[in-house]
C-alpha cells in the first residue's frame, strides 16, 4: 500500500482518565492481515489498557510483530498487505481513510529490535522528531531534548557530548537513545519490538527498569520472545500462535496458571 | 550427591595435551595462484607506467606557462605561438555544465527506482533495462543522437519559439554537448546512486517513518545525506569519463578553431581531446607537431587528474563530516 | 530430544517419593516398636531419621538449582510444592522419631493396663499420607481434597486416647510417667496426620492452582 497524501484529520485526544488502568486505550476487533493470499493474522480481538505494559509472546512467526506493526500502520509500507477488521485507538479506527498516518505515528511511537539511531549527533537524533512536528526554537528544543534523555535514563551519560556521533555509543546506550528519540515527541503509546534482544544482560536490565519507569506516563506494548522478561516487566500478556490469539490475561496468571494447554506447553518450554 | 552428575556413558573427551600444531605445509597451487595475481598486478601497473612515463617524458618539454595560458592563432601547429587555453576552458566548462544536468536527473531517477518504484512492476523493469542498455551505447551514437535530437529538434524549435533570425540554438553549442555527455554518463550516476542508497540499512528509514516523517522527508533528511559520498562517487566517475570523450562532442559543439574563449551556452568551444585528434591527423609536419601533441596529452591528463582530485577531496570532506556528527 | 529440565523434574519427583516411603516406614516402625515394646526397632527408627533429613537437604538443593532455570506455570508450582512437601515429610520423620523415643522409654518399664487405639490412629494417619502422595503422583486433586476432612477423625481419636489416659492417670498415679509418654506418642501421630493434610493441600494447589489453606471450611467438593 503506497502512502496516500490525505487531508489532515486529527484524531481527537483519547478520552483518558489518566489514573485508570482498566480503561482500554487500544481496541483491536476481528483484525485479520493478509500478505497477498496468505492470512498472517486471524481475527484477532484484544483490548489493551492504558498506562500498563502489555507483552506479546509466542514462537517465531506467530504474528506478534506483525500485530504490533499494525498499531502504528507500519505495515502500510509493505506491498501487498491487506487489513480486515478494525484497530481503534482512543475510540477511533486508525485504518479509517480519513486518518493522517503522520499524526498517528506521532501518537504511537516505536522502538525497534536492532537499535537504529541516525548517523548524526545525539542531539540531532532526539531533535529529529521534534523538528518534524514543528519545534524550531533552539531553547525549547534544548529543554525538550534534555527532558527526553532524562526520561530515557541517558542524560547523565551523554550530557557532555551531545554533539558527538550517536554511533559512538554502546549498544545499550543506542537503544536508550532510540527510546529517548521516541518519547521526545510525547506519544501516548510506545510500541517495542524485542527492544533488548540484541543487548547484553546488564544493558537489558537497564532497559527493563526504564520500561517500568516509563509505564507511569505511557502505554507500552512490547513484543518479546523472552518469557522471563515478559514475566518481569509486563502487567498483561497475550500469547499468539500461528497468527491467532490463544490466550490473554494478567501476566501473573499466564505464567503461573495459564488457562489453555497450548499456553502451558509454550510457557513450560514443551514447544516453540 | 548435591549436584546432578552427567551419566556415565558419555565418552571421554580427547585431551589437548600432547598435540602440537605442525608448521604450515607448502601448498604449490596456492603459491602459483598468489604468484599469478602478483604478476597480473605488475603487468597492469607496468602498462600504466609505460604510458604515463612516455607521455610525461615527451610532453614535459612542451609544457610551459605560455603554453597553458595562450589562445593560439589559427595555425596552432606553430610551436612558438601555440597555446591550449581555449581547450582547457572548453573541456572544463562542458564537464561542469554536464555535471549540473546529470547529477540531479541521475539522483532523482535512482531515488525513484530505489525508494518508490514497486519492485515487481513492469514499468520498473523497463526503466532498469533502459538504464542498462544506455550504458552500452557507443559514444559516437550519442554524438549523432545529440545532433539529431538536441540540435536539430530542440534547438531548431527553440529558435522558432524565440523568433530568432538565424540559428542560435539550432546549431552546435556548449549546452548541447554538455547535455549529450549528460545523457551518456547518466547510467553511471544512476548506478552509483542506487548502490549508495541500497547500502543504507532499511532500519534508518523505518525509524524516521515511525517518528512521523513522510517518505519525502525521510529521503531528504536521512537517506540522501547518508548517500552523499556515494552520489559524489558517481559524479566523479561521470566526470572522469566525460573529460576524455571526443565522439559525443564531435557534432554537438566542438570547433576546429575559435579565436576567443566561449562565453555563452550557445557558443562553440575547443576541446583538448579533439585537439589531440586534430594534431595527430591534420598536421603538415608531424615531427614539428609531436612536442605540441604530447604536451596537449599531458595537459589533458593533468586536467582530468585535477578534476578528480578536487571531487575526491570534496567527497572526503563530506564523509568526514558525516562520520563526526550530524 | 531429551528435555533436560523435565529430567530434573523427574529426579525431584523420585527423590520426593523415596523420601516419602522412608517417612512411611519410620511411622510404621515407630508405632510397631511402641506397641511391641521393641527397643532395637526404636533405636533403628531414630538412626534412620538421619536419612530423611538428608533427603530434605538434597531436595531443597535440587529445588534451588531448578529455580535458577526460571520454571513457569505447572513446573513452577511443582518445584515450590516439592520443597514444602519435603519439609512436611521431614517433620513426619521427626514425629516418628519422637514416637520411637517414647517407645524406647516405655519398653524399659512395665506396660500399663490401658487399651489405647494407637495402631488404628497410626493406620489412619498412614493412609492419609499414602493417599496424598498418590494424589501427587496421579495428578488427582479431587482425591487430595478428600483427604482433608479425614484429619477430624484422627483428631477425635487423639482426644479419645487423651481422655482414656487422663482417666487412667487419675486412677493409677504411679503410671503417670508412662501415661505421659503415651500421650506424647498419640500427639505425635495426630501431628503426623496434620502434616499429611498439609501435603494434601499442597497437592491441591499444585494441580488446581488453588490455595485452599486456612479457608476454615475444608470443602471436599471440587469447585465447578
Amino acid at each position: 500500500m503506497a502512502e496516500t497524501i490525505m487531508p489532515k484529520v486529527n484524531l481527537p485526544e483519547a478520552k483518558m482518565n489518566s489514573s485508570a488502568s482498566g480503561v482500554p486505550l487500544i481496541e483491536i476487533e476481528q483484525l485479520s492481515l493478509f500478505y497477498g493470499a496468505s492470512k498472517a493474522l486471524k481475527d484477532i480481538s484484544l483490548n489493551l489498557d492504558e498506562k500498563i505494559v502489555t507483552a506479546f509472546i509466542g514462537p517465531s512467526g506467530c504474528g506478534k510483530s506483525t500485530l504490533l506493526r499494525c498499531l502504528n500502520r507500519m505495515n502500510d509500507l509493505i506491498d501487498n498487505v491487506r487489513i480486515e477488521g478494525s484497530v481503534k485507538i482512543g475510540g477511533h479506527d486508525i485504518y479509517d481513510a480519513a486518518v493522517d498516518v503522520i499524526e498517528l505515528r506521532k501518537r504511537v511511537g516505536m522502538v525497534f529490535q536492532k537499535s537504529n539511531p541516525f548517523p548524526k549527533s545525539i542531539y540531532e537524533n532526539v531533535a529529529y522528531g521534534l523538528r518534524l512536528h514543528g519545534k524550531q526554537n533552539k531553547t525549547e528544543l534544548g529543554g525538550l531534548i534534555e527532558q527526553s534523555l532524562r526520561g530515557a535514563a541517558l542524560w547523565d551519560e551523554v550530557k557532555d557530548r551531545l554533539h558527538s556521533s550517536a554511533l559512538g555509543l554502546s549498544g545499550g546506550q543506542q537503544q536508550r537513545l532510540c527510546i529517548a528519540r521516541a518519547i521526545a515527541i510525547k506519544p501516548e503509546i510506545i510500541l517495542m519490538d524485542e527492544p533488548a534482544s540484541a543487548l547484553d544482560p546488564i544493558a537489558t536490565a537497564r532497559v527493563e527498569e526504564l520500561i517500568l519507569e516509563l509505564k507511569k506516563d505511557y502505554t507500552i506494548v512490547i513484543v518479546t520472545h523472552n518469557m522471563q522478561q515478559a514475566a518481569r516487566i509486563s502487567d498483561q500478556t497475550a500469547f499468539f500462535y500461528l497468527g491467532e490469539l490463544v490466550e490473554f490475561g494478567a501476566t501473573g496468571k499466564i505464567f503461573t496458571n495459564p488457562a489453555k494447554k497450548q499456553t502451558e506447553d509454550y510457557v513450560t518450554g514443551r514447544f516453540g | 550427591m548435591n549436584t546432578i552428575t552427567p551419566p556415565e556413558y558419555l565418552p571421554e573427551k580427547p585431551s589437548a595435551q600432547g598435540r602440537h600444531f605442525r608448521a604450515e605445509k607448502f601448498d604449490f597451487w596456492s603459491f602459483c595462484f598468489s604468484g599469478l595475481t602478483g604478476l597480473a598486478t605488475l603487468f597492469i601497473l607496468g602498462i600504466l607506467a609505460v604510458i604515463l612515463l612516455n607521455i610525461l617524458i615527451n610532453g614535459w618539454r612542451g609544457l610551459s606557462w605560455h603554453f597553458i595560458s595562450t589562445i593560439p592563432k589559427k595555425d596552432f601547429f606553430d610551436v612558438n605561438t601555440t597555446g591550449v587555453l581555449p581547450m582547457i576552458v572548453g573541456t572544463t566548462i562542458r564537464v561542469f555544465v554536464m555535471t549540473i544536468f546529470v547529477l540531479p536527473v541521475g539522483v532523482i531517477t535512482a531515488i525513484y527506482l530505489t525508494e518508490y518504484a514497486p519492485n515487481t512492476s513492469i514499468v520498473t523493469r523497463v526503466i532498469r533495462a533502459a538504464v542498462n542498455n544506455l550504458a552500452g551505447v557507443p559514444s559516437i551514437v550519442f554524438g549523432l543522437f545529440g545532433l539529431g535530437f538536441f540540435i536539430n529538434f530542440v534547438g531548431k524549435n527553440l529558435d522558432t519559439l524565440f523568433h530568432n533570425p538565424g540559428a542560435v540554438w539550432g546549431q552546435p553549442a556548449l549546452i548541447w554537448a554538455a547535455l549529450t555527455l549528460a545523457v551518456m554518463t547518466l547510467p553511471v550516476v544512476i548506478v552509483a546512486t542506487e548502490e549508495s542508497l541500497k547500502a543504507i540499512p532499511p532500519g534508518l528509514r523505518e525509524a524516521s517513518l515511525a517518528l512521523g516523517a513522510t517518505k519525502l522527508e525521510t529521503i531528504l533528511k536521512v537517506v540522501l545525506p547518508q548517500a552523499l559520498p556515494g552520489i559524489m562517487t558517481g559524479g566523479i566517475l561521470a566526470v572522469s569519463r566525460a573529460a576524455g570523450e571526443v565522439a559525443p562532442i564531435l557534432f554537438t559543439g566542438v570547433a576546429y578553431y575559435m579565436a576567443s574563449l566561449p562565453t555563452h551556452l550557445t557558443d562553440q568551444f575547443m576541446d583538448l581531446g579533439y585537439q589531440i585528434f586534430v594534431l595527430s591527423t591534420q598536421s603538415p609536419n608531424i615531427d614539428q607537431t609531436r612536442p605540441i601533441l604530447y604536451a596537449t596529452v599531458l595537459v589533458l591528463l593533468i586536467l582530468t587528474f585535477a578534476l578528480n582530485i578536487v571531487a575526491i577531496f570534496i567527497r572526503a570532506r563530506v564523509r568526514k563530516k558525516l562520520r563526526a556528527l550530524g | 530430544m531429551e528435555n533436560h529440565f523435565e529430567t530434573g523434574l523427574d529426579t525431584l519427583k523420585q527423590k520426593l517419593l523415596t523420601m516419602a516411603s522412608h517417612a512411611e516406614n519410620a511411622v510404621n516402625q515407630s508405632v510397631q516398636a511402641l506397641v511391641q515394646r521393641d527397643l532395637d526397632l526404636a533405636m533403628r527408627v531414630k538412626e534412620d531419621d538421619r536419612v530423611i533429613d538428608q533427603f530434605e537437604v538434597e531436595i531443597d538443593d535440587l529445588v534451588i538449582q531448578l529455580l535458577t532455570k526460571a520454571p513457569l506455570a505447572t513446573n513452577l508450582r511443582l518445584v515450590t510444592v516439592a520443597m514444602k512437601i519435603s519439609q512436611n515429610l521431614e517433620r513426619i520423620g521427626d514425629e516418628a522419631t519422637k514416637i520411637a523415643k517414647r517407645a524406647r522409654d516405655l519398653a524399659q518399664e512395665p506396660p500399663i493396663k490401658a487399651t489405647l487405639d494407637l495402631p488404628r490412629m497410626a493406620g489412619l494417619a498412614l493412609d492419609m499420607l499414602k493417599a496424598s502422595l498418590d494424589a501427587f503422583v496421579n495428578r488427582d486433586s479431587a482425591a487430595a481434597r478428600a483427604i482433608i476432612p479425614r484429619d477430624k477423625e484422627v483428631d477425635a481419636l487423639n482426644k479419645q486416647i487423651h481422655n482414656v489416659l487422663v482417666q487412667h492417670m487419675v486412677e493409677n498415679p504411679d503410671t503417670i510417667a508412662r501415661c505421659l509418654h503415651w500421650m506424647v506418642a498419640s500427639k505425635s501421630l495426630e501431628r503426623i496426620a496434620d502434616h499429611a493434610t498439609n501435603i494434601a493441600e499442597d497437592v491441591v494447589y499444585l494441580w488446581e492452582a488453588q490455595d485452599i489453606r486456612h479457608t476454615g471450611a475444608k470443602n471436599p467438593v471440587v469447585p465447578a
